[in-house]
C-alpha cells in the first residue's frame, strides 16, 4: 500500500536514465503552429484559445508589461497541457516534482522584482509600506513586507505542486477503494461516482493554472505600473 | 521490361520475409536518422488524420492520446505488476 500509492510519481527511467525530458517534451507535439490563413479543425481551435488567452491577460498591461506576452502564453500553455495529460491513466504528470515547479517560479519571480527595482527603485522600495500606517508600526510592517515579497516564489511553485499532487492522490485513493467494495457491497458504487466527479473536478487543473499565472501577472503588473 | 527496385529503398510491407534481416540492417541509424523517422512518423499521422480540411475529427488527437496511456502503461509495467486480482500476493 505504501509503496503503491506513490509509484506513480517516481520518475520514468529506462535502465537507471531519466526520461523526464520526453514528459516534458510531449505536448509540443500536440501544437502545431501554421501560418496559413484557412486552418484545419484543430489548428483554428488552438488559434482561437490562444487568442482568447491573450486578449484576457494582457490588456491591462503597458508597453513594456507586453514584452512578456509570449513568455506567460507559453508559462500558461505548458502548465495546462502537462496537467491536463496527467489526468490520463498511467500518466506522468512532470508538474507534481517540486523541481520543475520551483525551476519555474524562481526565475521569473525574480524577473519582475528586479525588473521593478531597477526602473522604478523608488515606487518598488515604497511598496514596501501600505498607505496610511500608524508610525510605531513602520519598521515591523517593513520587515512583514519583505517576507510576503520572499514567499512568493515559494508559495507560486509549492500550490502548484501540492494542488496537482493532491488531487491524484485522492484519484488513487478512491479507485482503489472502488475496487476493493466493489467485490464486497456493490451498492457502494456510489464511489464511483465519486470517482468520476472528482476527475471532473481535477480537471480543474486547469484553472490552477490560470492562477499560477495570473499570480505572476498580478506582481509584474504591479512592479511595472505602479 | 521494369527495372528490380534496389532493397534499400523497398517500403516494409513490399519486403520479403527472408530479406527481412538486411533491409533492417540497411537502415539509417545515425542520430539524424532517427530524428528524421520520427519527423516523417509524426507527419504521416497529421496529414493523414488531422491536416484534412473539413474532416478532421477528434479521432486524430483520440489515437495520439491511447498510444500516449499504452506507452505509459509498458513503462509502468514492473510496478504495476504486483496489483493483480490473486488471492495470494
Amino acid at each position: 500500500m505504501n509503496q503503491n500509492l506513490f509509484a506513480s510519481f517516481n520518475m520514468p527511467m529506462i535502465l537507471g536514465i531519466p526520461l523526464v525530458a520526453l514528459f516534458i517534451l510531449f505536448p509540443t507535439m500536440l501544437i502545431m503552429p501554421s501560418n496559413n490563413l484557412n486552418n484545419n479543425r484543430s489548428s483554428s481551435i488552438q488559434q482561437w484559445l490562444i487568442q482568447l488567452m491573450l486578449k484576457q491577460m494582457m490588456t491591462n498591461h503597458t508597453i513594456k508589461g507586453r514584452t512578456w506576452s509570449l513568455m506567460l502564453l507559453t508559462l500558461i500553455t505548458f502548465i495546462t497541457l502537462n496537467n491536463l495529460l496527467g489526468v490520463m491513466p498511467y500518466a506522468f504528470t512532470p508538474t507534481t516534482q517540486l523541481s520543475l515547479n520551483l525551476g519555474m517560479a524562481i526565475p521569473l519571480w525574480m524577473a519582475t522584482v528586479l525588473m521593478g527595482l531597477r526602473f522604478k527603485t523608488k515606487a518598488t522600495l515604497a511598496h514596501l509600506l501600505p498607505q496610511g500606517t500608524p508610525i510605531p508600526l513602520i519598521p515591523m510592517l517593513i520587515i512583514i513586507e519583505t517576507i510576503s515579497l520572499f514567499i512568493q516564489p515559494v508559495a507560486l511553485a509549492v500550490r502548484l505542486t501540492a494542488n496537482i499532487t493532491a488531487g491524484h492522490l485522492l484519484m488513487h485513493l478512491l479507485g482503489d477503494t472502488t475496487l476493493i467494495l466493489l467485490s464486497t457491497y456493490l451498492s457502494s458504487s456510489v464511489i464511483t461516482v465519486i470517482v468520476i466527479i472528482l476527475l471532473i473536478t481535477l480537471e480543474l487543473g486547469v484553472a490552477l493554472i490560470q492562477a499560477y499565472v495570473f499570480t505572476l501577472l498580478v506582481s509584474l503588473y504591479l512592479h511595472n505600473n505602479s | 521490361m521494369a527495372s528490380v527496385v534496389p532493397l534499400k529503398d523497398k517500403k516494409l510491407l513490399e519486403v520479403k520475409l527472408g530479406e527481412l534481416l538486411s533491409w533492417i540492417l540497411m537502415r539509417d541509424f545515425s542520430p539524424s536518422g532517427i530524428v528524421g523517422a520520427f519527423r516523417r512518423g509524426y507527419y504521416r499521422h497529421y496529414n493523414k488524420y488531422i491536416n484534412v480540411p473539413g474532416k478532421g475529427s477528434i479521432a486524430g488527437l483520440i489515437m495520439v492520446l491511447a498510444c500516449y496511456v499504452v506507452f505509459n502503461y509498458t513503462f509502468s509495467y514492473k510496478e504495476l505488476k504486483h496489483e493483480r486480482r490473486r488471492k495470494y500476493h
